[in-house]
């Protein structure tokens, strides 16, 4: 293994466990009855939405490579399919990436 | 030690007709393939979705690593991205938190905090004792981690094959996911509200601050969204 793969995959992981582990410290005083409680679990949804948002109206990776408009045709799409399928996820995951494949390809 | 039946319960979890299985597999086929292009190999590669087994935290350390990042901008950027871990876990380990279970178990298992895990045993805490419950969270874990590395696996192996119109439709597959699951988690004032402000304020405040945009719409939106939550139950 290269050695500066290896660091940058130690220091990626141990960012990542240091949030974790502090998370599960702090829980150790709360009770899940508490208004603390309560307004945790509201940020990590929130914080949760924004990511999810933010990925798709200002995405990394090779989903930039889509224009928005592509973006935002398939994720209402899918959410229609989300619904009219009675809340299933498995089917609007499924169609999302091949009506992106084909938008990308034909429009 | 860890109740096997209550562990492999939470590990068939992913095998049920909604779990994150297929969007977890598509997404690190993905990031196997990133990876082979940015020059790791095999062990690399699986090494790094056990180690780290968070996605948007394996992205910066992509992109970092592309532009010849140090340790330290790696680790402050990665940190970042992934501070949303921090409300996950103070928002589900009280919900696991029993005296007669052994503290590292909990410090152990806090490594399988991540959205697919966290949703999973969120909708599905009520059906399992409390006493349990971490046992049940430690399956779950082991389930979507071993998917994630069969993922991975399948991207390295494959990633000559995988042309860009694949590509984009697993990295789309994956946020849709998501908001389905979180859409479907929407049953109360708060979480309903915490939700729609979160969307709404995480693009809008990326405009103004990307690197902490979705930290403090989080804080923001989940505050507002817990402000009206209780409100409304008072």
């Amino acid at each position: 293994m290269s050695a500066n793969i290896v660091y940058a995959i130690i220091v990626t992981s141990l960012a990542t466990f240091l949030s974790r582990f502090l998370g599960a410290l702090t829980s150790e005083g709360i009770k899940e009855t508490s208004k603390v409680f309560k307004w945790f679990n509201c940020l990590a949804y929130a914080t949760l939405a924004a990511l999810i948002a933010r990925t798709i109206i200002f995405p990394a990776g090779v989903l930039a490579d889509a224009s928005y408009y592509s973006r935002s045709i398939v994720v209402f799409l899918s959410l229609f399919v989300f619904f009219i399928s009675k809340k299933n996820f498995v089917y609007p995951t499924i169609f999302s990436a091949i009506c992106m494949a084909l938008i990308n390809n034909y429009i | 030690m860890i109740k096997k039946n209550f562990f492999f319960k939470g590990y068939r979890s992913i095998f049920t007709h909604d779990s994150p299985a297929i969007a977890l597999t598509c997404c690190f086929i993905a990031i196997g393939a990133l990876f082979k292009n940015l020059g790791f190999n095999i062990q690399e590669s699986i090494f790094s979705t056990v180690l780290t087994y968070a996605l948007p935290g394996s992205l910066v350390m992509a992109e970092s690593m592309l532009i010849g990042a140090s340790l330290l901008n790696i680790f402050l950027a990665v940190w970042i991205v992934n501070a949303r871990l921090y409300p996950m876990a103070v928002s589900l380990f009280p919900l696991m938190m029993h005296k007669s279970q052994p503290k590292w178990k909990y410090y152990f298992s806090c490594h399988f905090i991540a959205i697919s895990a966290w949703l999973i045993m969120k909708s599905n805490y009520k059906n399992i004792p409390k006493k349990h419950r971490i046992d049940y969270w430690i399956g779950i874990g082991s389930a979507t981690v071993s998917v994630s590395v069969i993922g991975t696996f399948l991207g390295f192996s494959f990633s000559e094959h995988l042309n860009k119109d694949m590509m984009l439709g697993l990295a789309i597959l994956n946020p849709v996911y998501f908001l389905c699951m979180m859409i479907g988690a929407s049953k109360t004032i708060a979480v309903t509200l915490s939700v729609l402000f979160g969307t709404i304020l995480g693009p809008i405040i990326y405009l103004l601050s990307p690197e902490w945009s979705i930290l403090i719409a989080g804080i923001i939106g989940g505050t507002l969204a817990y402000l009206v939550g209780e409100h409304s139950v008072s």
